[in-house]
């Protein structure tokens, strides 16, 4: 056999993460607030795995001598309590601290639950289509069907209020959103020629679903979960305020403005700083999510 | 070695139920209707007919990705329509596909290398090392250099990434490779390379090519047998001489008038179909040509005509063009 010899140019470029990470990061940097919100974002993370350290007291030590003392730049504060303490003595800020580690958890949480079964949901569904296509989507319109707040609420009436049956329900109430979006992925993929060639090669079924088509399902899936990690955020201290969710003394943000609310014009520190928390939080999350989302968009590429 | 017929196809059939909305009855799509042809070992069976005939179809039976309605497929000496699962797998591996479109057949988040190991890794007992081997050996065989092995599909043009196509159907060193459209995405100097590629690998393996097109200069260049379909009906088959030389079927010769001749001198004959492609969910009645055919008559209406023997050709016509 004669040599075969090649004019074309051949593409020089690093292969490999690297290259897909600066990619990634050029993208991403242009966006200024999702930047800002990516070093919130990380700040937040640091407080939380150093709370230990960097709170200046207990979070559920009651110092007696000081009930509903005011911040310190207001008459009355001092800086042995930055931001005030609450009915009860106990110091604010620590207990802030102490609640991003919770908020976090849940986010956590709750997001890697929902993304794992809604991912396999829907990669089931849009894999196999039929009659068990139906039956999910089906299930999954009904959940969709009910406001989310109120569906979560009764899940909990149910399982009994804490902090975990908190979490499920609100796993459970996000759950349709990622078996929609990978289901729609999966679809679109399955359509492709390379899946048809796999198939052609011998590729089994389950090597189809996981090693195939679902790696070239995840840019939306990534966007998603970064979205309804704010959204799980809010969920919580929604369900914490309404005492289903975190159950005192626990210092979680919703159910600290929860406990509070009577001394919202006595004590105005004691409301607001939880949500000031939970607000900014939300929104730093939501920024990078929304970088993210232009970043990862093929659409968007130059 | 060559000259054993090793794909057989008799009168097979393909329809699809298309459902149109709940208050209408669902209808039949005749995608294939009735092909019969037989492959031989390192020859080339071109398929030849325009947009929606029954081409694509008959490629996605052929590699078994779907079953036929009706008729017989035969591989080698095994019947592949009531196959157990078992020999099923086994004739997978004989019969592989190369697909038009080259951005949309390999997977973009797998490198290479991986593309070509996974037929090795799904189908064979091979190691690592092994599989690494003979992908970097497949890579030199199409013109690729060992070092695109860690490459991704997105770092290609597109004639390299049809090279690393065929690489991958061929790992399995299959009997049997279908080739749909291959070149027709391609740019016409790439298409060269590509089909050069493509002679130098049948010798080499001696393969057997289904090839897939609606290119006539293509089918020209590489085509051993030449089947010309229309509608799902193969309405004339026959070497590619004769095709080329002595077309009978009025649908043939259209076809071939419409083929762009590099010659400002050829006197030509140009033969210009009227109207559309009928719809195969309802097709005319009789010769499903009729409607088009500058040589209709009452005939052709009511009865569809046969595959008959006609010089070196099998037309399916009333009224063949005599030489």
């Amino acid at each position: 056999m004669t040599e075969i010899t090649i004019e074309e140019r051949v593409d020089d470029r690093p292969g490999g993460l690297r290259s897909v990470l600066s990619e990634f990061w050029a993208y991403f940097s242009e966006n200024r607030g999702a930047v800002i919100g990516l070093f919130f974002f990380i700040a937040i993370v640091l407080i939380a795995i150093l709370a230990d350290v960097i709170a200046p007291h207990a979070p559920n030590h009651q110092y007696r001598d000081a009930l509903l003392q005011p911040p310190f730049w207001q008459p009355g504060g001092g800086f042995r309590f930055p931001l005030g303490t609450d009915a009860i003595g106990r110091d604010m800020l620590s207990r802030l601290i102490y609640g991003s580690r919770y908020s976090l958890f849940i986010g956590c949480i709750v997001v890697s639950v929902s993304l794992v079964v809604g991912v396999m949901l829907g990669l089931i569904a849009g894999f196999f289509r039929g009659k068990i296509d139906t039956f999910i989507m089906r299930i999954m319109d009904v959940v969709l069907a009910f406001p989310s707040l109120l569906l979560a609420l009764v899940l909990v009436a149910i399982l009994g209020p804490s902090l975990i049956n908190a979490m499920i329900a609100i796993a459970i109430v996000q759950q349709p959103h990622y078996v929609r979006l990978t289901r729609a992925a999966v679809l679109s993929e399955m359509t492709k020629d390379y899946v048809t060639a796999a198939r052609v090669i011998g590729v089994k079924t389950l090597r189809l679903m996981f090693i195939t088509i679902l790696p070239n399902c995840m840019a939306p899936l990534i966007v998603q979960a970064a979205l309804s990690f704010s959204t799980a955020i809010l969920d919580a201290a929604a369900l914490g305020f309404l005492g289903m969710g975190a159950q005192p003394p626990t210092p979680e943000w919703g159910t600290m403005l929860a406990e509070s609310r009577e001394f919202i014009l006595r004590a105005w520190w004691v409301v607001t700083f939880p949500g000031v928390a939970i607000l900014t939080t939300v929104l730093a999350i939501n920024l990078m999510g929304d970088g993210l989302r232009d970043a990862l968009d093929p659409k968007l590429k130059r | 070695m060559s000259g054993e017929v090793i794909l057989e196809a008799v009168g097979l059939k393909r329809y699809y139920q298309i459902d149109r909305g709940a208050f209408k009855k669902p209808a039949v799509l005749k995608a294939l209707d009735g092909a019969s042809f037989k492959l031989k070992k390192g020859s080339t069976l071109a398929i030849v007919g325009e947009s929606g005939c029954g081409k694509s179809t008959m490629a996605r039976l052929v590699t078994m990705i779907e079953p036929p309605t009706a008729g017989q497929l035969n591989i080698g000496s095994e019947n592949v329509t009531n196959a157990s699962a078992a020999v099923r797998c086994n004739l997978h591996k004989k019969v592989q596909i190369v697909f038009q479109d080259p951005y949309g057949s390999l997977n973009p988040r797998q490198k290479i290398g991986n593309s070509l190991e996974e037929p090795l890794l799904v189908n064979t007992p091979m190691k690592k090392g092994e599989r690494r081997e003979a992908a970097q050996k497949m890579l030199g065989l199409v013109g690729l250099r060992p070092e695109h092995y860690n490459r991704y599909p997105h770092m290609f043009s597109g004639g390299q990434r049809q090279r690393i196509a065929v690489a991958r159907a061929l790992m399995l060193n299959p009997q049997i490779v279908v080739l749909d459209e291959p070149v027709s995405a391609l740019d016409v100097s790439i298409q060269a390379q590509i089909l050069n590629l493509l002679t130098q690998l049948q010798q080499r393996f001696d393969l057997a090519y289904m090839f897939i097109s609606h290119d006539l200069s293509v089918v020209k260049h590489i085509a051993d047998e030449v089947m010309v379909m229309y509608l799902g009906k193969p309405v004339e088959t026959g070497s590619r001489e004769e095709v080329f030389s002595k077309p009978h079927h009025p649908y043939t010769r259209a076809l071939l008038s419409a083929t762009p001749v590099a010659d400002p001198f050829r006197s030509k004959e140009r033969i210009v179909l009227r109207g559309e492609l009928p719809s195969p969910i309802s097709p005319p009645s009789g010769c499903t040509f009729h409607p088009r055919c500058p040589s209709m008559t009452e005939e052709c209406k009511y009865t569809a005509p046969e595959l008959v023997k006609k010089g070196g050709c099998m037309v399916a016509c009333y009224h063949p063009k005599t030489y």
